[in-house]
This record gives C-alpha cells, structure tokens and sequence, in this order.
C-alpha cells in the first residue's frame, strides 16, 4: 500500500497515512487531487479508480470515505477487505465509531492502524490479537496514570 | 459530542478540538491556531519544566494542527524528549509525532536513533514494537544506516515475541525497500524461510510480504520458500472454516494469508518437482471449485474475501501459463463474472481476462465472450469499466473479429471520455494496421479517427498512415479519392488537412482525370483551408502546391499567383516566407525535367517497427503492450513494404535493425526521402542562381522540403551531381569538378555519425550500386560503381566495413586508375 486516506464528504482529511517517502509538499497535492476525484465518484460505480501507475480502492462508511491507494499488481478484493476490516476494529475499539470519535481521538486511530497494517503491508490479520494489543498498551497508560496525583 | 477516550483523556486537547470545530470560517480557525501555537512555543520556552503530561498534551495539539494541514515548525525536541520518557502513552506521542513530521536535522536523528536503540534492546515487547513501527514508518536512511543490521537478528532470534517478530519482518521490508544496499543477505536468510512453517500465523502473514519482495531481487536465495508456501496454502484451503479459528474472516479461512501466499508463487516458476506441483495445481482447482459453491454467507464481505483468494488463484495460473485446462476454467470462471450483478467483479474480469487474452492456450476462450464485452462499452455506466472493455476487446483482437472489434471501438471513440481518447486513438491504428488485409479499410479506419478524435490523433498515427499508402500501390488512388471527399466536409480537422495535403500533393495524379477532382478543384479545395490552419499545416500545404505544379503544370501560374501573394513570400513566419520563396523560384527557373526529378514521387519506405506502438508502451507502461505483440510487430513490419520492389536501398537497411532504428522513427519529421535521418529543422542553403559553370559546376536550387533531407540530382554533362545536404550545416565542402577530378560530390556538415542508412545514403550519393549478399558480413557495405568523367569512364569496387564498438571503419577502393582510389578514399573518409 502506498497511503491511506480518510475523508469526510466535506473532503477534511481525517487520517492520513504514508506509506512511501514524499514531501510535505508531494502529500497535500496528491491528496487533494484523490480526494476531489474519489468523491466526484456516483453510487452505483465500481470501487476501484485507477490514477497515475496506482489502483485507488475505496470505501464509504457513513459519513467517511476510506481510501487506500495500492501499486497495480495489488488484490483489489483484498484491500477492500482491508478498509473494512480496520473499520471494524475502530468499530470494536470505540463502540460504534463514528467520525467525531476519528477526529477527538486520531492519534488512537494511528496506534490501531499501526497494530494492523505495517510498512503498507497487514501484519495482523487477527482481530482479536490487534484489539489484545491495544488494550495492553491501554493498560499501560492506566497503570501508570493511577500513580500519578492528579491536580 | 466528543466520545469517552480511553486510557487518559487529555482534555485540553479535546476542548482545542471542539473549538477548531466550532470556527465559522477559515480565518477564525487561523486564528484561533496561531493563538494556540503562541501559547505552546511560550511554554516550551518557559522557565518552568514542562510535565510529561503537558509536554505530550502540546505535541499531540502540534500534531492535530500539522495534521490539519498547517506548516508546524517547532516542537521536534519536545517529541524526541518524549521518547525517553518511560510512561508508555509519552512515549507512543513522542514517536508519533516524528513518524508524521519527518525532520532531518542530524541532532535530532541521533537522539531519536538512541532512543530507538534503547527501546530496542529494552526487552519489553511493547517497546520493541513502538520503536520497530516508528523505523517502519520512517524508514529513513539514517535509521536504516544505524539498524539495518540489528532487525534480522531480532527477527530469528528464538526468544522473540511473536509480535515483535511480525513487527521486525514488516521493518525490515520497508528498510529493504528504501535502501536495499544496507540490508545485506545473511545467516538470516534461510532462517526467515522457515518463518513460512511458524505457528503464529500473524508472524507467517508479515513473513511472506518480506520473503516476496527479497526474493524477487534474489530468486536464488529463497527459492526453497515455493514448497513451503504450496504445503501452507494447501492446509488452509483445505481447511475447516472452524481450524483457523481467529484467522478466518467471514467463513473464508485466512483470506489474507492464501492472497499472499499465491503472490508469492508468482514471483517463480512452476515448481519443478512433481509432488509440489500437483499438490499445487489440487490447491488451484479446489479454489476454482469452491468458487461454483453456494456462498456461505449473504455478506459481501465473504464474497470478497472468497473472490480475492480467486483472481489471485487466477493470477497465478495466468503467471504459468502451463495448464490449459486450468486456463479454460479460469476463463470460464471470469466469463460468468463478466455479467455479475456487482460492478466490482465485472470490472475485476475484464481485467483479468485481458491477461488471459495473450495466452496461446485461452486465447480462443477469451474470443467467445466477444458479445458480452461488447455490449459492457456501450452500456456500463462506470467509465472505468467501459476502459477495461475496451482494453479487453484490444487484447482479445486477431485477424478474425479484427473488423468489428476495430468499428466497435470507432463507434466508442464518439462519446469516450477525454481523458481516455488519445490511448484509444493509438490502439485503434495499432489495430488497423495490424489485421489489415485489405488497406483500403486501413485507410478508412484513420480516417475515421481523424475524423472523429482528430485532437487525439497524435503525429505518429498520420505520419504511419501515409507512409503505408507511400508504400502499397495499390491502396494510392483509393487513399487519394476518400481523402479528396474527406476534405469536402466543411469542418474538417486539421490532421485531415495534414494528409489530405500531402497524398493528393504525391497521388493527387490518380484522380486527376475525373472532372469533380480535377487539378484546379483540388488546389481551391487545399486552398480554402488553408488560413484555418496552424503554420506547421501551411508549410505542408506549401509543399504539397508545388507538388501540384511540378503534377499539373496547367495550375502553374494560379498557384504562383498564391505563393506571389504578401501573405506567402512575406509572412511573418521564416518557414513558411522561405517555402513560399523558394518554391516560386523553383517553379520559374527550374525545367521539366528538373522539377519533375526534384519532386520526384516518395520512394517507399524502409522496413521499421511501428512508433505508435513505442508510444502506447509508453504511454500505459510496460505491462500494457504484450511481448507478443511487440514481436508480431517486428515481424509484421515487413508486410508494409509492398514485396519492396521498389527502391533497391530499402532492403538492405531492412535486415538488421540498427540500435539508431529510433532516428528513422517518424518522431523527428514527416516522412523522410531515402530513409536518411533527420534532426528537426533543417536549413539547407538556397545557392545563387548562377548558371552552369563551364567548369562542370553546376549549381541548383536545393530547397527545403518536408524539413528533412533531400537529394536533389542535378545533370550536366554527363556528370552526375549529388547534392546531399545533411545534418548540420555547420561547414560545407565543396568540391570542384575539373577534368582532374574525376568525381564531385558536393556534400555540407561532413562530421555524421556512423548510421547505416546514412551510409547507403553517401554511398548511393556516390551514385554508385549498393550489392547485397556478397560479402558474408552483414554489417559490411559493398559497392560498385562507374565513373563517369568527360575524358574517361573509371570502374571502382568498394567495401566499407564499420565497427561499432571500435568506432572505426576500414575502406577498401579498388578501381581501374589509383588515382581515382585516392580520391575517393579521401571523399569518403571526409564523409564518416
């Protein structure tokens, strides 16, 4: 995978992960251009687009579209599942997600995603072991946070 | 209403949130950020000590903003502190923050390095896997530099954890990829083969991505990997949908797992051992059978995740190309989805069929689902869908439906989108002159194309049609009349104007006798287009009218009227005032003879592959035009030259097809006289009018004709006069003629380059007779020739045999007087 993006139909990014070396630059322009294109796209068409030398493989979750743009040799089926498949675990994370949750807690949203997908390739395909690992990592926080006085 | 955060919620940050939130414009949230990024540079500044709670509370505001879309400048040392912090959420902040904002000062790499390193060796899973996801998404060179090293062994090493280990496989791979110099081969290798057989199957699935990019650099290697990855993959299809537990997504067992295990049986061959491949090919047909199953679940997620296992299954059996009975399931499978309610898997289809197109073995299939592609370009509303069609039907085209498939893509021509037409106009014409039988169909067919995408017509398109009627006889006359009705159409395209311009300039003769298209109606008809067009178009036009004079002579003076006009002789443009001029002197001082020898018809083209074809590979990339078709190309070529009766040279430049094949190419120019290359504009110098020199110096009007080279042949007194003016006019030689000179060859820019052609080219300038097939070296040139001079008449014998990676030559002349040898020596060795 070369990036993933998350997009509300307003086109605000929500989460933005880059999976190849590009510039500050290089990262705006390409996301506006896939953002106009992917939400110019109807209802009814197919949920691939093909742009430069990437396949783009998309995905509306309410008011979020998930967008992950992938080399052209890439299973298209199975980056679909992808999208979904990390939909869920937000899903069971939060408790029914939604976008304000992405938005109030996105640097959560990156941890997960790191849990699941690594270096643009899934490295845990399991839900439960990712959920396991984020709790874990929660854990960690609670423990700590439990020594420490709050003023 | 913002959702419970788990773990610790820093409220600060959620409240600056709802406050961006609730900005009503662009300015408010400016506002609001710069006050923000103020107050946080204050306490970063501060006296005070920031807290670990508040340091993180502040990089994770600098990050919201950042990741807003705002350029954030500051705050890269309070991240890197962060990272040394050993309260778990500071530290995830911390590396956060500098996976998102990437900074290259080299201090700060250093402690983020450290910290890295400290992480990495802390022994404390969560650690390790905070550091290995911050190198995995950093990847940078200095990372790469400092644990290139250190990964692979944390990745074999016994006492990993398993998610560390997945960790370590996915972070080495990124490092692979950005600096594949740093990652060396070593023990390690065969180690994280069998990773393929570990329990874990999470480790297994970030395994594989590693092992199939490596071994695509060191196939060697890794190859003991196929048997491991065909047993791996033949006990999850076979498996229970209750085995996998955790790892089956939706009743499919390990849908991710078997996708990259088929992916990485395509990065090699077939296995050769028996046992393996049967095993395998069971695997591939279970998949394919699993496929004509009932679904188990109505959730499209389970379709998916079957289908994704199955066009990777089908892949992989494209990839071996081995199994016909494989090939004609495959494709039998794809055709049913071609007509499959979701959009997805009609899509998907086309896709992949257009790959089992090029296979010998499916092709045939592939043809009989024609109706059905056909009717997915007309009517599919998803115009990626009506693209992959169309990509099929070019696939899926041999001689056979070439007819319709050609009108089929015409008729989609119409309405196609813009971006599109272009690759479209190329494949058509690739089409056309491939599976022409009958060219005046071919003729039709580009056309047509200029006719109804004529912006998108590119140079190469035209420039090939006219090189093919140049070269065909038969199709002349044809070619003359439906362009000569083409250009009635009042809105006619400017390409159409390009062609029409320069075939009725060479065969507009052919039509000539009919009243409706004679001479005179076929300049007015030029004519009248003439100020629509751009000066490129005009300069042709120039050229194709004294064509037409030196054609019909009784145009003569209505088109030295035009070229007389202000408009032509003092156009602002240089090329077109300069045609006009010179053409109208041309046409008044030169005689019959002269003119009819110097706008002599083309003579026919040497053999060489289509350029159209060069660009659509470019255009699309390599994948897009099959190696067949490249090759059918090669061998198709030579079906254009019309038996190659015509015109001696072209044969002998047809045999080896030059590394400089690509200066013939038609990019430089319209078609080119005696297949000497061109470099764009050329100026060739308009000698002065004097007369014949009782020297034997003749000296003639040379024009500028198709900016490209001409040979002009001017006759005096028996001898033959060569003017060959060529590259670049940086120096000119003349040569006298004298009764001591037995052989003028007035050649300018005498520094060429060793091209074959060129070489004909001089050598024929010599006027002497390039022999095939006597010397046994191919690359060599051999000639003989005659001669003449007003005393005597000298035979010379001639071999010229170049190498290349020498960059030198050897030239034998052998004549009757060696005084003649000489000379020539000395001419041609001026020449190379």
């Amino acid at each position: 995978m070369q990036f993933m993006l998350l997009f509300s139909r307003q086109g605000k990014l929500r989460l933005q992960k880059w999976y190849a070396p590009l510039s500050d630059t290089q990262k705006k322009k390409i996301s506006r251009e896939v953002i106009q294109m992917v939400l110019a796209r109807k209802p009814k068409m197919c949920s691939f687009l093909e742009w430069r030398d990437l396949k783009i493989v998309y995905k509306r979750y309410a008011s979020l579209y998930f967008c992950c743009a992938v080399e052209d040799q890439e299973n298209e089926l199975i980056t679909l599942e992808v999208i979904h498949r990390y939909v869920e675990l937000l899903d069971k994370y939060f408790g029914s997600v939604c976008e304000l949750d992405i938005i109030f807690n996105f640097e959560k949203a990156y941890y997960i995603l790191d849990e699941f997908i690594l270096g643009g390739e899934a490295q845990e395909t399991s839900k439960k072991n990712v959920l396991k690992a984020i709790e874990q990592a929660d854990m960690l926080q609670e423990v700590r946070n439990t020594h420490t006085l709050c003023i | 209403m913002p959702a419970v955060s788990k773990g610790d919620g820093m409220r600060g940050l959620a409240v600056f949130i709802s406050d961006i939130r609730n900005c009503k414009s662009k300015e408010a949230e400016i506002k609001r950020i710069n006050k923000e990024l103020a107050n946080i540079r204050s306490k970063f500044k501060g006296d005070k000590a920031l807290d670990g709670y508040s340091k993180k509370k502040y990089v994770c505001k600098l990050l919201f903003i950042f990741l807003l879309g705002h350029d954030i400048d500051f705050g890269h040392m309070e991240a890197v502190n962060l990272l040394s912090s050993n309260k778990y959420t500071e530290k995830q902040i911390g590396y956060l923050f500098i996976s998102v904002l990437v900074n290259s000062n080299s201090e700060l790499i250093r402690l983020i390095n450290n910290a890295i390193k400290n992480d990495l060796s802390s022994r404390n899973p969560t650690f390790m896997c905070l550091a290995l996801h911050c190198i995995a998404n950093v990847g940078s060179r200095e990372m790469a530099e400092a644990f290139a090293g250190e990964i692979p062994r944390i990745l074999v090493a016994g006492d990993t954890m398993d998610s560390v280990k997945q960790s370590a496989a996915l972070c080495l791979l990124r490092l692979y990829k950005t600096s594949p110099d740093l990652v060396l081969m070593g023990e390690w290798t065969s180690r994280v083969v069998h990773l393929l057989n570990d329990q874990h199957m999470g480790v297994v699935t970030a395994a594989i991505s590693l092992i199939t990019c490596l071994s695509q650099k060191n196939p060697d290697e890794f190859k003991t990997c196929v048997s491991l990855a065909v047993s791996r993959l033949s006990r999850i299809v076979s498996s229970a949908s209750t085995d996998l537990q955790d790892y089956t997504y939706y009743f499919v067992p390990a849908p991710w797992l078997s996708c990259k295990l088929l992916r990485l049986l395509q990065c090699y061959p077939p296995p050769e051992d028996g046992a393996v491949k049967g095993r395998l090919v069971e695997c591939l047909e279970t998949i394919l059978n699993k496929a004509q199953e009932p679904p188990k679940s109505k959730k499209v997620q389970h379709s998916n995740a079957k289908n994704a296992i199955l066009f990777e299954a089908i892949s992989l059996i494209i990839h071996y190309d081995s199994e016909p009975n494989l090939l004609v399931r495959a494709c039998n499978q794809l055709g049913q989805f071609l007509q499959h309610r979701e959009t997805n898997l009609r899509y998907l289809a086309l896709e992949s069929m257009c790959t089992l197109a090029s296979s010998e073995f499916s092709h045939e299939a592939v043809k009989t689902h024609i109706e059905t592609v056909i009717n997915a370009l007309k009517t599919e509303r998803d115009v990626s869908v009506r693209q992959r069609a169309a990509d099929l039907l070019y696939a899926m085209c041999d001689r056979s439906n070439a007819k319709q498939i050609v009108a089929e893509m015409l008729s989609y021509l119409e309405t196609a989108d813009y971006s599109i037409r272009e690759e479209m106009v190329l494949k058509v014409a690739i089409l056309a002159e491939k599976y022409a039988v009958d060219y005046s169909w071919y003729v039709d067919t580009i056309l047509n194309l200029i006719r109804i995408a004529g912006d998108y017509v590119s140079e190469e398109v035209w420039y090939r049609v006219i090189q093919i009627v140049i070269n065909r006889d038969d199709v002349q006359g044809y070619a003359a009349k439906t362009v000569f009705e083409a250009l009635q159409a009042p809105a006619c395209h400017e390409n159409m104007v390009k062609v029409g311009g320069y075939i009725l300039g060479e065969f507009g003769n052919l039509i000539a006798g009919d009243p409706r298209s004679s001479p005179l109606v076929q300049f007015n008809l030029l004519h009248s287009k003439f100020h629509l067009c751009s000066v490129p178009t005009r300069a042709l036009l120039l050229s194709a009218y004294i064509k037409f004079i030196n054609l019909f002579p009784e145009t003569k003076s209505t088109i030295q009227e035009v070229l007389r006009s202000d408009s032509q002789i003092r156009n602002s443009d240089v090329e077109l005032q300069q045609r006009a001029v010179e053409y109208l002197k041309l046409s008044s001082i030169a005689s019959t003879d002269v003119l009819a020898t110097v706008l002599e018809e083309m003579p026919p083209f040497p053999e060489r592959e289509s350029s159209i074809l060069a660009k659509l590979k470019k255009k699309k990339g390599p994948g897009a035009v099959s190696v067949n078709e490249l090759e059918e190309g090669k061998r198709e070529g030579g079906e254009l030259n019309g038996g190659g009766e015509r015109g001696g040279d072209s044969s002998a430049i047809a045999s080896t097809p030059s590394p400089s094949a690509d200066l013939l190419g038609l990019r430089t120019g319209p078609p080119v006289t005696a297949a000497a290359p061109s470099t764009g504009s050329l100026l060739v110098d308009v000698f002065s009018e004097a007369g014949v020199n009782d020297d034997g110096f003749l000296s003639t009007q040379v024009s500028k004709i198709y900016n490209t080279v001409l040979v002009v042949f001017g006759y005096f007194n028996k001898k033959i006069l060569h003017i060959v003016p060529l590259n670049d006019l940086s120096e000119r030689e003349l040569v006298t003629i004298n009764e001591q000179t037995p052989q003028g060859v007035f050649v300018m820019a005498p520094f060429l380059k060793m091209f074959r052609a060129l070489t004909c080219t001089i050598l024929l300038g010599l006027g002497m007779a390039l022999l095939e097939n006597v010397d046994p070296n191919p690359e060599n040139f051999v000639c003989a020739g005659v001669i003449q001079t007003k005393a005597q008449q000298v035979g010379s014998l001639l071999r010229l045999e170049p190498n290349a990676q020498a960059q030198m030559y050897r030239l034998t002349v052998r004549s009757s007087k060696d005084t003649v040898s000489k000379r020539l020596c000395e001419l041609l060795a001026e020449q190379f």
